[in-house]
């Protein structure tokens, strides 16, 4: 079938959205929209602001202006259903040190509202987690707990990814197996938004790069 | 613009209290001038308390303000949560020392008094003990406000800790009163006359009006200063 | 399984991993208790007179001591956030956070509170309400110190900000659970001072639960 030739309203709208920390703004009227398996790779220096995006796109953080839109509706309206679309990796893992691999991505997952189930096995293939399964995280590696979290991410089969550094502490196995994840949830009509001063390495990715009104040097 | 936009509040408050503060500042010291002097010269003595029932004067407006400072702390941090008005939280840091200092000249009046009446600086009187109680609601407000790096997040803790404090504390008093008639035989002569006569009336409201006066001009004084204080802050923040 | 119970569980299966936790603030608790005789001197009935005072103030500075950590290791380990983006309402995740650290803190006190109470020579009906209204009271003392744990996130010199906020707060319930074992030495029954303190109780269940939840999200900010 031919996809019709009409211009498709995207499915996540960002308008005009500000914020600022004490005083300072951090990005200001920033407006971008997102189609069904679409990519959007956050760039910009330390301190331009990615993760004060990620985080408020999220409703972690409460806009200063502007709106968030889940297809053409305001997500500030229902921020539970909207928390429901969202499948969050911020720069710590969350991931309990005293639990096991499979125990955190279960509980994470039923802290959801969902059920892992039988999906459990395969998310922990995606990252080659099988033989770490039932590992106490905090004596697995910083590249080994990262994959656990993404494995979350997977688990959780959000319409929307929220990446903040997706690619740290990664080694290049582990990238590949990650740019697998992230296609094969594309190409199932997913959504993504990642922060990374890496390449990322998908074809077809949009980008946006944050310099920002508040631009600061790391220290 | 963006500036702008924070200071909007901020700036009217600052071009109304530049104007206001003078000749508030004018009338609060005639007032208490009057009221000082109507409480130590007109006020008759006490039958029973002499001399010393002039402390009262000061005492018991301190008390009244105090407690009013902690509703206002209260209202301040509502507006804060609520409206996210940037000069509520300004004005909260601004009055949370005023009232505590209220409420600690409440204090250690009623030592004072409590000195040639009871014959010791400190009873566990159940006013007292509310007050000391209601001292420590407003340190903790202090140290809360104050123990962040980002100012904006204390004064959002203290604006939530305010309305808990507020809802918890006829809570306090009921059962510090309950606890007092416990443990205290009702014969220690109380803080309060059982029935003020005009003469006393009068000049206790009067002072109270003064104090009040005093507390408007401290909050208004200090509230302007915490604007530039925050000004200053965000301006090397973004430097 | 809701999130509720799955964050209960979850909280109650990492104590469970790390038991030595608990009994640290337990034998905080005996031991400060034990301090006092040792300090005071041990005849009966001067510590008859104030074992309950003592035992309610110990094991209020324990359920403080514990608290510190209540949401202070999910911040640091980024679990908060989870819990922030869950579909469910923030203010079940506080309760179930509160109601975790009762059953690991609040429920064992009250049960050993009675046991310290025979060395200070209590009676019998006296341990009874002793344990009955920790058991009634300590429920607050979490919601409490579990607000005040929340508000102190990530700020400076935590611990002793914790309690500054939390003990002027657990007054009514300091005054009302001890207030109950001098009302039986008078001949007077508990019943009122039950009553008072589950109504505390439910006090803060129906203030703190919000306000948890909104010094969370600012953490979160």
């Amino acid at each position: 079938m031919v996809p019709p030739l009409l211009e498709v309203p995207p499915v996540f709208e960002v308008k005009d959205l500000s914020c600022r920390r004490g005083g300072r703004p951090v990005f200001d009227r920033l407006s971008f929209g997102l189609g069904a398996g679409e990519l959007l790779a956050l760039t910009g220096r330390n301190g331009s602001g990615k993760t004060s995006l990620l985080r408020a796109l999220a409703g972690l953080t409460p806009p200063e202006a502007g709106t968030i839109s889940w297809r053409g509706v305001d997500v500030a309206g229902d921020p539970e259903t909207w928390r429901g679309r969202l499948a969050w990796l911020g720069h710590l893992e969350g991931l309990k040190g005293d639990l096991t691999v499979v125990e955190n991505l279960l509980i994470a997952e039923r802290l959801r509202g969902g059920e892992a189930g039988d999906r459990l096995d395969g998310a922990l293939l995606a990252f080659d987690l099988t033989g770490l399964a039932v590992r106490e995280v905090r004596t697995l590696s910083a590249g080994q707990r990262r994959r656990t979290a993404l494995a979350r991410v997977v688990l959780s089969q959000a319409p929307l990814w929220l990446l903040d550094e997706p690619l740290n502490a990664l080694d290049a196995p582990a990238q590949a197996a990650f740019r697998t994840a992230l296609q094969t949830h594309l190409a199932a009509g997913g959504l993504a938004i990642a922060a990374t001063h890496a390449e990322l390495g998908i074809e077809g990715a949009q980008r946006l790069d944050l310099r920002g009104g508040g631009l600061r040097d790391e220290p | 613009m963006a500036d702008l936009h924070f200071l909007a509040n901020p700036a009217r408050f600052r071009r109304f209290s530049q104007r206001v503060l003078p000749g508030l500042g004018f009338a609060t010291v005639l007032m208490l001038a009057v009221g000082v002097y109507m409480a130590f010269f007109v006020a008759p003595e006490d039958y029973q308390q002499g001399k010393t029932v002039r402390i009262m004067f000061l005492h018991v407006p301190s008390a009244w303000l105090s407690m009013g400072g902690y509703a206002l702390l209260a209202a301040l941090g509502a507006s804060l949560l609520v409206w996210r008005h940037p000069l509520a939280a300004l004005m909260a840091r601004a009055a949370a020392p005023v009232g505590a200092s209220f409420a600690a000249v409440c204090l250690l009046t009623g030592s004072l008094w409590g000195r040639p009446m009871w014959g010791t600086y400190w009873v566990w009187d159940a006013r007292l003990t509310s007050m000391l109680l209601l001292f420590f609601l407003y340190l903790g407000h202090i140290a809360l406000s104050r123990a962040y790096d980002s100012p904006e997040r204390g004064d959002r803790a203290a604006a939530i800790l305010a309305l808990i404090g507020v809802i918890n504390l006829p809570i306090i008093k009921f059962s510090v009163d309950w606890w007092n008639t416990l443990h205290q035989p009702a014969s220690i002569t109380r803080l309060d006359a059982p029935a003020i006569h005009n003469s006393i009336l009068v000049p206790l409201l009067w002072m109270a009006v003064s104090l009040l006066f005093l507390f408007v001009y401290l909050v208004l004084l200090r509230t302007e200063t915490e604007i530039d204080r925050r000004r200053l802050e965000n301006a090397e923040a973004a430097a | 399984m809701s999130g509720f119970t799955t964050l209960l569980a979850r909280d109650l299966r990492l104590v469970l991993r790390r038991p030595g936790d608990v009994g640290v603030v337990l034998a905080f608790f005996v031991v400060a208790t034990v301090l006092f005789p040792l300090g005071i001197g041990p005849e009966t009935n001067v510590l008859a007179r104030i074992a309950a005072g003592v035992l309610w103030c110990a094991a209020l500075f324990a359920a403080l001591l514990s608290l510190e950590r209540l949401f202070a290791a999910d911040y640091e380990d980024g679990t908060l956030d989870l819990l922030l983006l869950a579909p469910w309402p923030l203010e079940l995740a506080a309760l179930a956070k509160c109601l975790a650290h009762w059953i690991v803190t609040g429920l064992p006190l009250s049960l050993l509170a009675p046991v310290l109470g025979i060395a200070f020579g209590l009676d019998g009906p006296s341990l009874l309400a002793l344990g009955a209204t920790l058991l009634v009271g300590t429920p607050t003392l979490s919601l409490i110190g579990g607000l005040a744990a929340a508000l102190t996130l990530g700020a400076r010199k935590s611990g002793a900000l914790l309690a500054l906020l939390a003990l002027p707060l657990c007054v009514p319930t300091l005054i009302f659970g001890a207030g109950a074992i001098e009302t039986l030495a008078a001949g007077d029954g508990i019943v009122t001072h039950v009553a008072i303190l589950a109504a505390l109780a439910l006090v803060a269940l129906a203030t703190t639960p919000w306000a948890i939840a909104a010094a969370l999200r600012q953490a979160g900010e």
